[in-house]
């Protein structure tokens, strides 16, 4: 494969905004048939690089050569013509539209009219090919997740795509779905599409390519072969200039009882109707109880429930050793509990309103943020400038649209939020999703932090990996009830795994 | 040529010059209008800003506007505010015509009366959304034309002017009429009113507590309930307050303008404030130039076309324009035009 001409290379690339610069004088080659994992932390230059290549950013400098030749690509269509597909981590595709209908736009039709049938053809054979099936009747609002980056990947094959650019493919996805995108990946690089994969996962980028560049700042400070001798530390090491700090669990006595959970059964946890079986759990003061499973399972609606968004189908939920009654938002937060969502940006912040009014926004409503209703914005302002500070959120400017903010920044000004009060006991849910190395590290000191101040977590979390690490507990959820509930000292992988996936059934074998 | 989303979506200066170029181009296109209709625009033009400054039209538009603002920003889409209006009026009729209030209470009570009105209107649609998940904007609007009828029946039946034997309600008492500032206009309490909600309207949205809430449901519905506000109560209020306003704006009309209810009592206000709340960009004090300058066109329009023979439906067509104008500025204003270079030239140093 080497010996090929590359199919994409990149030649000096440079990129300013403004002052800085996000790209400086990168090269780049892609071959024919390779995957190129590309690495390195939010802010580094790896988006901004791809954006060039797919002409949604032009280079200051540099050249970019397709087969060899020197091209020019201004827009989107440029690159698309070349044979570039980028699938985003947000689909862009549009909801009321068919899948098929959603393939056949921007496609050259036959005399004007849309070609159906061949493009049932072609979306038939795309599926035989790599095991990428979809409905070609499904109106795309419901597919899921998984299921609408799959269209986006066959729109680019649709369009011929030889170079596909894969940005954060799995941050969206289960660990399932991440499986079946893998073995597309393989069956379009025996088919010499040239792949280029950017992922904060080390293990999946380790499982999956050929060769990995790492970017730091703008620059290519890594080009190696995927020889199997690469660690996840000497990654994130090379991604952060420095050895990565790693968040390590001192055994502590935990005390006592904080959050309750007696015959809690949850309301629709999969496809409607509530859950079978109820949940009993306690989560006691200076501990992080960690709950595992496939998403999908639950672990959403257990979270939103304890923290009184979702009513629950029966069952109770006890603060401190009293019942809630009538559990709301307010009500829990009254008794000390706090809650991370998820979803950033759709649950946790208003992504439209400045930093400043989302460091208050389940509290503005109290002394000092407001008296008698009546805001006081010197108050509000003092706070969320000295937790910008205290948890390092950037930019520092509070009067900043939250949703300007990288994801690592947004999970940071939740948390700053949360944590400001000493919560009793915390609801966190997917704490690291899509954030870098750097972010990952100071999320998982917080939050270890806050255990060891005596607060009582509820950790829920796709990445068995970050559960092993942090928890003091690991419970599985399965079909919204908990199916195994041990210390992690007594949990393995596999065992927790096999759990996540059969249930009941698993854990009571291996127990 | 391409168009380009601007990176930097917070500009101030260019928030605030946008509908202003709106008004310009539309302006622009009007003066064609007129100019082709056989006037000279500029004498049109001076007419309609001497119309607009009687500002006859410029207190209900400025208290419907608010009415659209406070719904708006929190988006319950309240296209009722012209059936809010005419449930206003009636109950200032009705206070000002056929109770025996004494003088001192007269005016406050109709006042209060068609606030309450308003906002109860106002709140069957709010009740029907956060209860059932009604749309809101089905029901406001249908809601319009059942007030709308109900008052025809009212004004035609129980409250037929038993002096007159006419379609309008008894006439209000003398005292209830609202008082003049500035004898020979039409500057009348109603105004004052309209001036004084501005600033109410102002300050519950910055600064307190009630505004900063229907702002984040406005914005996301969703964080709102996950951080702990009671979004329905929120909605009801915002419907609540949108009512009360346009109700205001229907007393105002009854007590400063008609002194009786009139089957023509609102023509139209509801629903020109929903263009005035976007034209000021849901600022409570962009509010009250946009209410002037769509009152100078409604206003304007008429009083030119009756002095120098321009047609009158040249007025609804200068509204519209200048809302599209208005609406085309705000998506503009988030993309920068590009013009496309050269091939040679694109990704070579």
């Amino acid at each position: 494969m080497p010996t090929d001409t590359p199919i994409l290379s990149l030649a000096g690339i440079t990129k300013r905004f403004g002052g800085t610069t996000a790209n400086k004088a990168v090269d780049f080659d892609l071959a024919p048939g390779e995957i190129v994992g590309l690495l390195g932390e939010n802010g580094a230059g790896k988006t901004t690089l791809m954006n060039v290549v797919f002409g949604l950013y032009r280079p200051d400098e540099g050249i970019i050569r397709i087969d060899g030749q020197p091209v020019g690509i201004a827009t989107t269509a440029d690159a698309i013509a070349l044979g570039i597909g980028m699938v985003h981590q947000h689909s862009h595709a549009v909801a009321r539209h068919t899948v098929l209908e959603n393939l056949m736009t921007g496609l050259p039709g036959r005399k004007g009219l849309l070609d159906r049938r061949s493009a049932l053809r072609r979306l038939t054979e795309i599926g035989d090919a790599y095991g990428l099936r979809l409905d070609p009747d499904r109106p795309v609002g419901e597919l899921a997740v998984g299921e609408r980056q799959r269209l986006d990947i066959i729109r680019a094959l649709f369009r011929k795509a030889r170079v596909l650019i894969l940005d954060e493919p799995t941050s969206v996805l289960t660990p399932q779905e991440s499986e079946g995108l893998f073995s597309a990946l393989r069956a379009l690089r025996n088919d010499k599409v040239g792949i280029v994969f950017i992922s904060h996962k080390l293990n999946e980028v380790r499982a999956i390519t050929d060769r990995i560049v790492v970017m730091r700042r703008g620059e290519v400070v890594a080009d190696v072969p995927n020889d199997g001798k690469l660690t996840n530390v000497g990654l994130a090491s090379l991604m952060c200039g420095h050895e990565p700090e790693r968040v390590v669990r001192q055994p502590r006595q935990r005390g006592e009882a904080r959050l309750s959970l007696r015959g809690l059964r949850l309301t629709d946890t999969r496809h409607g109707g509530a859950a079978k079986a109820p949940i009993d759990l306690d989560i006691h003061a200076g501990e992080i109880v960690g709950i595992a499973g496939v998403s999908g399972n639950g672990q959403v609606r257990l979270a939103e429930t304890v923290a009184g968004v979702e009513a629950a189908a029966a069952g109770e939920i006890g603060l401190d050793g009293n019942i809630v009654r009538d559990p709301s938002p307010r009500r829990m937060q009254a008794h000390g509990l706090a809650y991370i969502p998820e979803d950033r940006i759709g649950a946790g912040l208003v992504g439209s309103m400045p930093v400043r009014e989302n460091m208050v926004l389940s509290r503005y409503v109290e002394a000092p943020f407001s008296r008698r209703g009546w805001l006081d914005w010197q108050a509000i302002l003092d706070f969320a400038r000295r937790q910008i500070a205290a948890y390092d959120v950037r930019p520092t400017d509070p009067h900043l649209p939250v949703g300007l903010l990288s994801g690592g920044n947004q999970q940071k000004a939740i948390i700053a939020r949360e944590l400001a009060f000493s919560p009793r006991v915390l609801v966190i849910a997917q704490p690291t999703r899509g954030l870098d190395v750097s972010a990952i590290a100071f999320v998982h000191r917080a939050l270890m932090n806050l255990r060891d101040e005596g607060c009582a977590i509820m950790l829920i979390s796709d990445d068995l990996d970050e559960i092993f690490q942090l928890s003091d507990r690991i419970a599985v959820m399965y079909e919204g009830e908990i199916v195994r509930d041990t210390p992690v000292e007594e949990a393995t992988v596999p065992t927790v795994g096999l759990a996540m996936t059969e249930g009941r059934m698993a854990g009571r074998n291996a127990a | 040529m391409r168009l380009v989303a601007r990176p930097n979506r917070n500009s101030p200066l260019r928030d605030a010059m946008m509908p202003v170029a709106a008004v310009a181009a539309s302006l622009l296109i009007c003066a064609v209008l007129i100019l082709l209709a056989g006037a000279n625009p500029l004498t049109a033009f001076g007419i309609m800003a001497k119309a607009a400054f009687w500002g006859k039209f410029a207190a209900p538009l400025i208290l419907s506007g608010l009415a659209a603002l406070v719904a708006l920003r929190t988006r319950f889409w309240n296209i009722g505010g012209e059936g809010q209006i005419i449930v206003g009026a009636m109950a200032a009729a009705w206070v000002g015509a056929l109770t025996s209030l004494p003088t001192p209470l007269l005016i406050p009570f109709m006042l209060i009366g068609a606030a309450l009105a308003g906002a109860a209107l106002a709140a069957v649609p709010a009740s029907l959304k956060t209860r059932l998940g009604v749309d809101e904007v089905v029901s406001t609007l249908m809601l319009n034309f059942i007030v709308m009828y109900l008052m025809q029946a009212l004004l035609s039946g129980p409250w037929k002017d038993p002096v007159t034997g006419w379609t309008n309600s008894p006439s209000i008492l003398r005292a209830a009429e609202f008082p003049v500032f500035w004898k020979g206009t039409r500057l009348h309490l109603g105004v004052l009113v309209a001036f004084l909600a501005v600033g109410v309207v102002g300050v519950i949205m910055k600064r307190t507590t009630l505004g900063l809430s229907m702002k984040i449901v406005g914005e996301n519905p969703r964080a709102a309930r996950h951080a702990g506000l009671d979004v329905t109560r929120v909605t009801l209020a915002a419907a609540l307050l949108s009512g009360a306003l346009a109700g205001l704006a229907g007393a105002g009309e009854i007590g400063g303008i008609q002194f009786q209810a009139i089957a023509s009592i609102s023509s139209g206000y509801g629903y020109a404030g929903i263009g005035g709340a976007l034209l000021a960009r849901l600022s409570a004090a962009g509010i009250i130039p946009a209410a002037l300058f769509i009152a100078a066109i409604t206003t304007g329009a008429d009083e030119m076309s009756r002095q120098t023979g321009v047609p009158f439906f040249i007025a609804d067509a200068m509204q519209g324009i200048c809302l599209i104008a208005v609406l085309v500025a705000m998506t503009l204003s988030r993309y920068q035009i590009r013009f496309r270079t050269s091939p040679e030239r694109r990704a070579t140093p």
